[in-house]
C-alpha cells in the first residue's frame, strides 16, 4: 500500500499484541453506516500519476504573454526562493506550538512580521491571513470591534473581487456596508466625507487601486479620525518599493495580497494575506502573532504570543476563527524580500512603473485607443478604452498569443470597452511592442 | 541566532535586477512616493540561503521524525505531489485566464483537476456537491455556517443557536459566532456528545449542530445517526467538522450518517504538507438540498466533455475566496487520492486506528487514560496521580520527549481532560517507530518517579529551553522596526 | 482561604459592599488557576451592568477568563493601575488587585451570594 510502512505481517503482530481484530477496532461505527466499497478509479503508481498529470498540465496554456493583473501578477521569482522554502524542515512542520522544536518557523514569522511593518510603515503585524480579500474582511471585523460601531464605507476602486467577497461575508451580520463611486480613477472624497459619521467604524480604500491609479489618502485618514473612524488600506507590496506607504498616509490597518512576493500564480492559490496595524490595536488583531522573549538560559527565543485572542482559547469570543494560515507563503515572501533587499525591491517597482508607462504610451498611440482616466498617475496597470467590446478584442488576442488584459465590464457596467492592462518587470520592450501591434491589427 | 536584518551589510546585493529596456521616466509625482527605500536587509544570495538553512535546522517536521501531534494528522506527505504542483502547466496559470472569453479552453487541465476532486470527495464522503474555495479548515467552517444561515434565511426560519459539544475544536464555536450564530455548549457523556442533553436543548431556535466524529478524544459517537435525526426534527442542519476524517476514510461516510454540511482538511486526511501552519485547504461539501447555496464559481462538465466555470447560481452565498481556493493544495490531494484508490483509503483508516490503539494499549499502564475503551485515530492520556504528586505536568512529559527525538503530542487539549496529552500516530508510521516512541514514553514515566527534577529541566538538547511566554506577552516585542 | 466580609460567586469573583457601593475582583483560586496575569481588560466607567454581565477579562499568556458582574449597578471607578501592572492581581487579589467599583442597585442581590465559608467549601469541592 502506498505510503504505509507497516507490512501485513506487522499489522497482524500488532493486532495480536493488543488482542483485537480489525473489525473490533471499528465496532463503534454501527454496521449499517459502514461502506462496502467506494466507487473510485483504480489506484495509480507514481509513474502513472506523473504522466497522467503531465498530460493534464499540458492542457493549460501558459505560453501566452501575460498582461493580466487585477491584483495577481506574473513577477520574476529568484531560484533561491523555491530552493529554501522546499526544505522539508519548514515544509512538513505545523503550527509552532512547541517552541523548542520550532525556532526556525517562529523566527521566520517574526522576521516576516518585521518585514511587513517595514514595508508598510506600521508598528505591528501578524503571521499571515489566507489572502488579500479575507485580510480586508478581517480588518473590517477588527475595526468594528475597536470602534464598537457598525458602519463601513468602501470605495468602488477597491478590487471588485474583494468587494464581492465582502458582500458575502457581511450577509448575516448587522453591518451597514456602504459603497462610494470613484471619480476619474480616484477615491470619491465628497461621497466618503458625506457618509462618514459617528456610526462609521472604518473607510476601506486601496492603493494603487484596482485600475492601477495611485492616490494619497492622507486627507481621508484625517477626516476619518476626526469622526472616530479608522482607515483601512489594501496595498500591493511590490509598489511599496517606491510609493508612499499607508503608514505615511495615517492608515490604521493595512492589508494586502502577498502573491507578488515570490509566489507562483498557481491558478489562484495558495496566496498570502498580510495585515499590519498600529500597536494600540494589537489585541484586536486576528491570527497568530510571534513575539520575542528569552528562555531559561536567557537565550533569545521566539514564541506564539497573545494567544488568548485566538479560537483555541477564547472559542466563540475569539478575535477570529483562523487557525492554519499561510505560513509557508509568508516564509516565501520573507525569503523573496530578503533576497531582493531594499535596492532590489525599489528597482523592481521602478521597472514595473517604467514598463507600464512605456506600454501606456505605445497603446494609447494606437488610433481609436484612448486612456480612460484623466488622472495620469498609475503604477503598473492602466485602463484604456477601445473602439469596440474589450472582451471581443481580448478573445482575438488570445489567438495571437497574448493574455492582453482584463475587460472591466464584468465589474463596472459603464466600462464595456475598457481594458485593464498590467505590466511587470518580466515583460520586455519587444513583447510590449508586439502587443501594441497585435492590438492595432484586431481593431 | 541573529535576525536577518542584523546580518545586513550596506550595498550587498542578493538579486541583480535586469537592466531596463524602456526609457526610464520617473512618471510619478514626488508627493506620491515614499521618499526613502524600505529598510529591508542587504544580503548576498549565499547570506540568505545560509540564514534560512540554519533556521530550518532549528525546526522539526514529519520528515525529521515521529510527530504525533493529536488532531493535526501529521502523516507523511508524498513527494510526488509536490513535484506535480510545480509543473509549469499548473504553477504558472493566471487565475483570471478562464474568466476571459474563450479562456476556459486554455485551462482545461486545471478545471478538470477541480472537477474530478469534487467528484472524488463526493464519493468518499457521500455528499452531493463541493466547493474548493475555502483556504483552510476554519475557513471551511465559516463557509459551512454561512450556508447554514442562507438555508434558514431562505426558508424564513429565525434560528440563531448552534449546538456544539464541549470537546470541540475552538474553531467550531469561533466560526459559528463569526457567522452570526449564538453558541450553546453541550456537555459530553462517556466522552461523546450527550444525546439527552441535546434533546433537552432542542427548540425552534436551534439552527444546527456542529461536531467532529470521531471527536477530539478519538471516540466515535455510536448514536451519530440519531443525533442528526434529532437536529433534523427541528429543521436544524448537521455540520460535520472533517478534521478527523482520517479515522474513517474509506470505511464510512458522513453523508450516510445524516450530515448536511461537511468540511475536509485536505492537509490532514489527504496528506498535503502543513507548511509550518498552512497553507491548507478546507473544501465544503453539502447534501442535495443545499447545493444551490454553494459559493460561486463551480466547475461543471459540459456535454461535449469540456469543463467550465458556472456563475449563474442565484441562491449562492457568493464568494468566500477570490478564485478557486488553494489550487496547488487541492491538486496535491487529488494526486494522493488517485494513487490510493478505494482500497488504499480504506487502509489509511485501518492503519491509523490500529496504530493509535497499539499506543493506547502499550501506554495505559504507565499513564492515566482518559477513556479506557477502543479509540479511533487518536487517544488521550493524562499524568497519573503519582506524577502529579511529584509536580510532573503534561508539559514536562512533552519537553522530555523532545530530548528523545520525538515531537510531543498535543498537550492541554482537549480541555475537558486535565493535563491532557493527545496522541495521533497516523497510518504512515511503522511499528518500529511506534515501539521506539512507546519505550521513550515508558522511560519518561519511570523518570517521573525516580528523578522528577530531570524532567522538569527538560529539554536539554533543544536550541532553546522553555521560553518565557509571560515575558513575551508583557513586553510584546513582535516586530523589529 | 477567602477573607471574611466579602461575598463570592461560583465563577470566582468577589464583591465587597460598603454602603451603596461595592468593589469587585477575582479570588485567589481564580488568579492561581490562570497563572501569571499579563493583561486586564477593564470595564468602561459609567457602564450599566446587570448581575451576570461580562464586565472585564483577565488574561495570562495561555488563558483568558471573563469576569462577570456579581450584581447590577453602574461602574464608578476602574483600577487603572492594572493596565501597567496586571500581576498585582496575582500578588494581592483581595486588596490592590481590585478591578472595578460600582453602585449597587439592589443590595439583596449581593447578600444573596455565598459567603467566605461557603465559597471555601465550594473551592475545596473543585479539587
Amino acid at each position: 500500500m502506498p505510503f504505509i510502512s507497516n507490512t501485513d505481517q506487522q499489522r497482524h503482530q500488532m493486532l495480536e499484541a493488543i488482542g483485537m481484530t480489525m473489525d473490533g477496532l471499528f465496532a463503534d461505527i454501527p454496521q449499517e453506516l459502514m461502506t462496502n466499497s467506494l466507487n473510485l478509479p483504480k489506484s495509480m503508481t507514481e509513474q502513472q500519476v506523473r504522466s497522467h498529470l503531465a498530460e493534464m498540465a499540458g492542457k493549460n496554456h501558459i505560453d501566452l504573454t501575460c498582461f493580466l493583473g487585477g491584483g495577481f501578477y506574473d513577477h520574476f521569482i529568484p531560484a533561491a526562493v523555491y530552493s529554501i522554502v522546499s526544505r522539508s524542515e519548514f515544509y512538513t512542520a505545523y503550527t509552532p506550538y512547541q517552541p523548542e522544536l520550532s525556532q526556525g518557523t517562529l523566527q521566520a514569522i517574526y522576521e516576516f512580521q518585521s518585514s511587513v511593518c517595514r514595508l508598510t510603515d506600521m508598528e505591528v503585524s501578524n503571521a499571515s491571513l489566507y489572502d488579500g480579500g479575507t485580510a480586508i474582511y478581517e480588518a473590517m471585523m477588527m475595526a468594528l470591534r475597536i470602534t464598537r460601531r457598525n458602519k463601513i464605507v468602501i470605495d468602488d476602486s477597491v478590487n471588485p473581487i474583494y468587494r464581492v467577497m465582502m458582500d458575502s461575508y457581511t450577509q448575516n451580520l448587522k453591518i451597514e456596508l456602504e459603497q462610494t463611486t470613484s471619480i476619474d480613477g480616484l477615491a470619491n472624497r465628497e461621497a466618503i466625507l458625506d457618509k462618514l459619521d459617528d456610526k462609521t467604524a472604518a473607510v476601506i480604500l486601496q492603493n494603487p487601486n484596482f485600475c492601477g491609479c495611485i492616490d494619497d489618502f492622507t486627507d481621508i485618514a484625517q477626516a476619518a479620525h476626526e469622526k472616530g473612524a479608522l482607515l483601512i488600506v489594501s496595498t500591493y507590496p511590490i509598489s511599496l518599493g517606491i510609493l508612499k506607504t499607508p503608514g505615511q498616509m495615517g492608515a490604521d490597518i493595512v492589508t494586502g495580497e502577498g502573491q507578488s512576493l515570490g509566489l507562483p500564480m498557481s491558478f489562484g492559490g495558495p496566496y498570502l494575506g498580510f495585515m499590519a496595524s498600529r500597536k494600540k490595536f494589537v489585541r484586536q488583531m486576528p491570527g497568530r502573532i510571534v513575539g520575542r522573549t528569552t528562555d531559561r538560559q536567557d537565550r533569545r527565543s521566539f514564541v506564539l504570543t497573545l494567544q488568548p485572542r485566538e479560537q483555541h482559547i477564547r472559542r466563540d469570543k475569539a478575535t477570529s476563527n483562523i487557525c492554519s494560515n499561510e505560513a509557508l507563503c509568508a516564509l516565501t515572501a520573507l525569503v523573496y524580500l530578503s533576497l531582493m533587499g531594499k535596492e532590489g525591491l525599489k528597482e523592481t517597482a521602478q521597472l514595473c512603473a517604467d514598463k507600464a508607462s512605456y506600454a501606456y504610451q505605445r497603446i494609447t498611440a494606437i488610433p481609436g485607443v484612448e486612456a480612460h482616466f484623466r488622472s495620469k498617475w498609475f503604477f503598473n496597470e492602466f485602463v484604456v478604452d477601445l473602439p469596440c467590446d474589450a472582451a471581443d478584442v481580448v478573445a482575438k488576442l488570445i489567438e495571437k498569443g497574448f493574455a492582453a488584459g482584463f475587460p472591466l465590464r464584468r465589474y463596472y457596467n459603464d466600462m464595456e470597452n475598457s481594458l485593464l492592462i498590467s505590466v511587470t518587470e518580466k515583460r520586455s520592450k519587444q513583447q510590449i511592442g508586439l502587443l501594441a501591434e497585435a492590438l492595432e491589427s484586431v481593431l | 541566532m541573529k535576525l536577518v536584518f542584523e546580518k545586513s551589510v550596506p550595498n550587498r546585493r542578493g538579486v541583480r535586477t535586469s537592466p531596463s529596456d524602456v526609457p526610464t521616466s520617473i512618471n510619478i509625482k514626488s508627493e506620491l512616493l515614499r521618499g526613502s527605500t524600505p529598510t529591508l536587509p542587504e544580503l548576498s544570495e549565499l547570506d540568505v540561503v545560509r540564514h534560512f538553512t540554519q533556521l530550518c535546522q532549528r525546526n522539526f517536521g514529519v520528515d525529521t521524525n515521529f510527530y504525533p501531534l493529536g488532531s493535526c494528522t501529521m502523516k507523511y506527505n508524498p513527494k510526488v505531489a509536490d513535484r506535480i504542483a510545480s509543473y509549469p502547466g499548473f504553477a504558472h496559470i493566471h487565475p483570471l485566464l478562464p474568466q476571459l472569453r474563450l479562456g476556459g479552453m486554455l485551462t482545461q487541465g486545471a478545471l478538470q483537476v477541480l472537477y474530478e476532486t469534487d467528484m472524488l470527495l463526493r464519493e468518499i464522503t457521500g455528499m452531493a456537491g463541493y466547493t474548493m474555495q475555502p483556504m483552510a479548515g476554519a475557513h471551511g467552517e465559516l463557509t459551512g455556517m454561512m450556508i447554514m444561515a442562507a438555508y434558514h434565511r431562505d426558508k424564513g426560519n429565525h434560528k440563531k443557536t448552534v449546538l456544539i459539544p464541549d470537546s470541540a475544536h475552538g474553531t467550531n464555536p469561533a466560526s459559528a459566532a463569526i457567522a452570526g450564530f449564538k453558541v450553546k455548549t453541550i456537555p459530553s457523556k462517556d466522552g461523546v456528545m450527550d444525546l439527552d442533553a441535546v434533546k433537552e436543548s432542542l427548540n425552534d431556535d436551534i439552527a444546527g449542530v456542529m461536531l467532529t466524529c470521531p471527536n477530539t478524544l478519538g471516540l466515535f459517537n455510536p448514536h451519530i445517526r440519531q443525533l442528526c435525526d434529532l437536529i433534523h426534527s427541528v429543521d436544524g442542519l448537521a455540520y460535520y467538522d472533517g478534521a478527523n476524517l482520517n479515522a474513517i476514510v474509506g470505511q464510512a461516510r458522513p453523508g450516510d450518517f445524516g450530515f448536511d454540511i461537511v468540511h475536509l482538511n485536505l492537509h490532514k486526511t489527504f496528506a498535503t504538507p502543513h507548511g509550518g501552519g498552512g497553507p491548507g485547504a478546507g473544501p465544503v461539501g453539502v447534501c442535495q438540498r443545499l447545493v444551490d447555496y454553494l459559493p460561486v464559481s463551480i466547475v461543471i462538465k459540459r456535454d461535449d466533455g469540456t469543463y467550465a466555470l458556472e456563475y449563474d447560481r442565484p441562491k449562492s452565498i457568493g464568494y468566500v475566496a477570490p478564485f478557486y481556493g488553494n489550487f496547488a493544495v487541492v491538486l496535491r490531494a487529488y494526486v494522493y487520492m488517485l494513487m490510493l484508490g478505494a482500497k488504499g483509503l480504506k487502509r489509511v483508516a485501518e492503519n491509523a486506528v490500529l496504530n493509535a490503539n497499539y499506543i493506547r494499549h502499550k501506554l495505559k499502564d504507565y499513564y492515566k487514560i482518559a477513556y479506557d475503551r477502543v479509540c479511533m485515530h487518536e487517544c488521550v492520556f493524562s499524568t497519573t496521580a503519582k506524577m502529579a504528586e511529584n509536580g510532573i505536568r503534561a508539559v514536562d512529559i512533552a519537553k522530555a520527549l523532545i530530548d528523545r527525538g520525538f515531537h510531543p503530542p498535543t498537550v492541554y487539549f482537549p480541555t475537558i481532560v486535565r493535563e491532557s496529552m493527545m496522541i495521533e500516530p497516523t497510518e504512515t508510521e511503522s511499528m518500529e517507530t511506534l515501539d521506539a516512541f512507546i519505550d521513550a514514553m515508558i522511560e519518561i514515566a519511570e523518570l517521573a518517579q525516580s528523578d522528577p527534577e530531570k524532567l522538569k529541566a527538560a529539554p536539554e538538547k533543544a536550541t532553546v529551553n522553555r521560553p518565557d511566554e509571560t515575558k513575551a506577552a508583557k513586553e510584546l516585542d513582535i516586530a523589529s522596526l | 482561604m477567602a477573607p471574611k466580609g466579602l461575598f463570592f460567586t461560583e465563577n470566582h469573583e468577589w464583591i465587597k459592599l460598603e454602603g451603596d457601593t461595592a468593589t469587585v475582583g477575582v479570588t485567589d483560586h481564580a488568579q492561581e488557576s490562570l497563572g501569571e496575569i499579563t493583561f486586564v481588560e477593564l470595564p468602561i466607567e459609567g457602564k450599566e451592568l446587570s448581575a451576570g454581565d461580562e464586565a472585564a477579562v483577565v488574561e495570562s499568556s495561555k488563558a483568558a477568563s471573563d469576569v462577570y458582574s456579581p450584581a447590577g449597578g453602574t461602574v464608578t471607578e476602574v483600577n487603572n493601575a492594572l493596565e501597567d501592572n496586571p500581576e498585582t492581581i496575582n500578588e494581592s487579589c483581595y486588596e490592590d488587585g481590585w478591578i472595578w467599583k460600582m453602585t449597587v442597585k439592589d443590595k439583596s442581590e449581593v447578600e444573596g451570594l455565598i459567603d467566605e465559608q461557603a465559597y471555601n467549601k465550594y473551592v475545596e469541592g473543585l479539587e
